[in-house]
């Protein structure tokens, strides 16, 4: 903070708009990551002002992995592209069992967007990462002209060390494991769809967008078997299902009646001609585990607030086809393939 | 969900199955024709079909809109999105079809066309409102049950003088396909599979009644029975056919009657007259040209027609020779017989009308159904 140049005026936070001028290199540049990105994001890298940040990591596997975020509408009910973009590559990290420690952020922001809601975002990322206990450690900024993003679009990436003796991965589920869900299903998408031009609708459905690595920490604490970790974030459980039913191997089958979602979602699919297993959700995970810790493992998730409502929805079985099945509320057996394309409504 | 769970109770569906059983006989052979697209949805996103003795086959009609609509036709659309002035919307799954070339809706807008999802005609109305500069067409697919919306669309603009909105018509008729059905040479042929009888549609039925399908019953000697979407509608009217079959019955029967009544929504009814009239023939993809199947806006409201505003022709295109969509539609071969299925022609690539939408016989089976059978190319 100490090294905060001068830039006579203060950049208009409130009604000035962002210009190409802002991802110029120059002056404008220096002003706008000075008065708002460092300024809301601080830490002992970022406000160095380097090109790069130099770390120490803890001893462990460092996991690595890296999001784009180019969601429309930019604010929803419960969150916005900024807590998402830390949240979901929080998570993305946090899936291999690692403890999530920095992250970088990158901005393509269109020219002429209000700098009031480009200061929205870089706030809401701000407490997302503090809450998180995740620094921002360097960044950038791209202006383009109008026309060419939609508002802003935003990558991180994000960097956390897998303590020793885990070794989590898709590839890792065995016939016999138990599946387990952490919570409702479809709550992101359909809060993100209520707010969609064109389709808009009232409901009080929030996105679950959340940071997932301390359920994570308290589930390897309790499960030292498990397999996999995975968050069904586009293309919802079902595609989650089946990609994990192809890296191991094995088929998959799940109980309709097991799996949670909420009477509001349930009825904005309903309405909508989706299905809430395809749909996407920020703050949710998908474990596999050994038969013999999937109750230890759901009473611990159970405990945590991010876990309230897990459940086990089904197990994992021999099948040379990878097939992901469903045992319906019904009666019946079907699929549950993987998405086809985008999620469209049928006509009917 | 309040009149919505009750419809997919498991503990009744056991009960109604258990009956299907006991009175199905053992050596008859009970081959029904569900005809809608929402019909074969429920049977396979259920599994109904696990709750069927194997006596009873379930034979997947052409109801899917989507599905029957000739790739000529979307072709059309496709020309129409590609100009700069039109914004082109269409409901939902029609987007995702690929048109000749494999270029799609969504791939148009992808490309840049301004092509946008709708979920009624009267949002395209909206569109259309709010953009005086832009000409808004809507690509307008269905049975009787998207008809009046779209009648009701076309009449509002007209009162409205909206020059910037025009309907490019794809309405089709149910009566008609199913007559097509019952007299095509392959349902005739001795060794293919005659229909039995018939699950008719649910939300058609609510426009145009059930007096509509009393000339298959009494014509063809053929039972049909209106059936509801939700799964339960389904077995409950599967047992009614069965019993219309052991007793020798074939009449038209109404299980949706929460919805249904015999002579229809006679307003919806008389509006759609006013502003359509019938083509003389229209190409149904896997069906062929089908004689006065389909509706056409009027000349009163002819500035409200695309076809006319952009000067539109309609060139037909075939499928490939090896698809076998004529024959599943008719029930003389399953999914499975074609040697496209889950090879060459997939929901992602689909090459016949069966697997465009998730309604379709082919798709629904590929989505739903395939751990039955698994194809041996099946993506795993």
């Amino acid at each position: 903070m100490s090294k905060r140049r001068s830039f006579g005026r203060p950049i208009d936070l409130r009604n000035g708009v962002v210009e190409l001028a802002h991802g110029s290199g120059g002056r404008a540049m220096a002003q706008l990551i000075d008065e708002l990105f460092t300024r809301e994001l601080s830490n002992a890298w970022l406000d160095q002002g380097n090109d790069q940040a130099c770390i120490d990591l803890p001893p462990g596997r460092v996991a690595i992995s890296t999001d784009s975020f180019v969601i429309s509408p930019l604010f929803f009910p419960g969150g916005d592209i900024g807590s998402l973009a830390i949240h979901g590559t929080v998570n993305d990290v946090a899936m291999s069992g690692a403890r999530p420690l920095h992250l970088t952020a990158g901005f393509i922001i269109e020219s002429g967007f209000p700098l009031a809601d480009l200061k929205r975002i870089v706030e809401s990322m701000a407490r997302a990462a503090i809450a998180a206990n995740v620094t921002i450690v360097t960044g950038d900024t791209k202006v383009v002209e109008r026309g060419q993003a939609d508002g802003v679009f935003v990558n991180t990436t994000g960097i956390g060390v897998v303590p020793e003796g885990i070794a989590l991965s898709g590839d890792r589920a065995r016939p016999g494991d138990r599946i387990l869900v952490s919570g409702t299903m479809g709550d992101h998408g359909v809060a993100v769809m209520s707010q969609r031009s064109g389709i808009e609708f009232h409901t009080n459905i929030q996105s679950d967008s959340a940071a997932l690595h301390d359920l994570v920490r308290v589930m390897l604490e309790t499960s030292p078997g498990l397999r996999c970790l995975r968050d069904p974030t586009r293309g919802g459980l079902a595609t989650t299902l089946n990609e994990i039913a192809r890296q191991s191997g094995v088929g998959m089958c799940i109980q309709e009646t097991e799996i949670p979602v909420s009477p509001e979602v349930a009825a904005a699919c309903e309405l909508l001609g989706l299905d809430a297993l395809y749909v996407a959700n920020e703050g949710k995970l998908i474990g596999i585990c050994p038969a013999d810790e999937a109750k230890g493992l759901l009473e611990a998730m159970r405990a945590h607030p991010l876990g309230e409502r897990a459940a086990i929805v089904g197990e994992v079985e021999e099948d040379e086809h990878h097939f992901v099945r469903m045992r319906t509320a019904f009666g019946g057996d079907r699929v549950v393939d993987w998405l086809s394309g985008e999620q469209l409504p049928r006509i009917c | 969900m309040k009149y919505i769970d009750e419809f997919r109770d498991g503990a009744t569906a056991r009960r109604v199955a258990g009956a299907i059983a006991a009175e199905a006989e053992p050596d008859h052979h009970y081959h029904l024709m569900e005809f809608c697209g929402g019909h074969t949805h429920a049977i396979y996103r259920y599994g109904v079909q696990d709750l069927l003795p194997p006596q009873v086959r379930m034979i997947h009609g052409p109801g899917c809109p989507v599905c029957v609509l000739p790739v000529g036709r979307l072709d059309m659309a496709l020309s129409l999105a590609s100009r700069p002035e039109v914004i082109l919307c269409s409901y939902g799954d029609m987007l995702r079809v690929p048109g000749s070339g494999g270029r799609s809706l969504l791939k148009a807008r992808g490309e840049g066309a301004d092509v946008r999802m709708v979920y009624s005609a009267a949002d395209a109305l909206e569109l259309a409102r709010r953009h005086p500069e832009r000409q808004v067409v809507f690509f307008a697919i269905g049975f009787e049950t998207t008809t009046p919306p779209t009648a009701v669309a076309i009449r509002q603009a007209h009162s409205e003088d909206l020059e910037n909105f025009s309907v490019l018509c794809n309405h089709v008729l149910t009566p008609a396909a199913v007559a097509n059905i019952l007299d095509s040479p392959a349902a005739r042929e001795i060794g293919s599979v005659p229909i039995d009888g018939f699950l008719g549609p649910a939300h058609v039925s609510i426009v145009i009644g059930t007096h509509a399908y009393e000339r298959f019953a009494e014509g063809y000697r053929k039972p049909v029975v209106i059936s509801g979407f939700e799964p339960l509608d389904v077995m409950q009217s599967i047992l009614m056919l069965i019993r219309q079959l052991n007793e020798g019955r074939a009449e038209v029967e109404n299980q949706y009657t929460r919805a249904v009544t015999r002579l229809g929504n006679v307003k919806a009814q008389d509006l759609c007259a006013e502003i359509f009239e019938p083509r003389s023939e229209f190409e149904w993809r896997g069906l062929g040209v089908v004689p006065d199947s389909a509706l056409q806006i009027r000349k009163e409201f002819g500035r409200f027609d695309a076809e006319r505003r952009f000067d539109l022709t309609y060139a037909p295109v075939g499928d490939n020779r090896a698809c076998e969509c004529g024959s599943i539609l008719r029930g003389v071969l399953e999914p499975t017989d074609c040697k496209l299925f889950g090879t060459a022609c997939t929901p992602e690539t689909p090459m016949g009308s069966c697997m465009v939408s998730s309604e379709g016989a082919c798709a629904a089976y590929y989505q739903y159904g395939r751990f039955r059978q698994p194809v041996k190319s099946a993506t795993a």
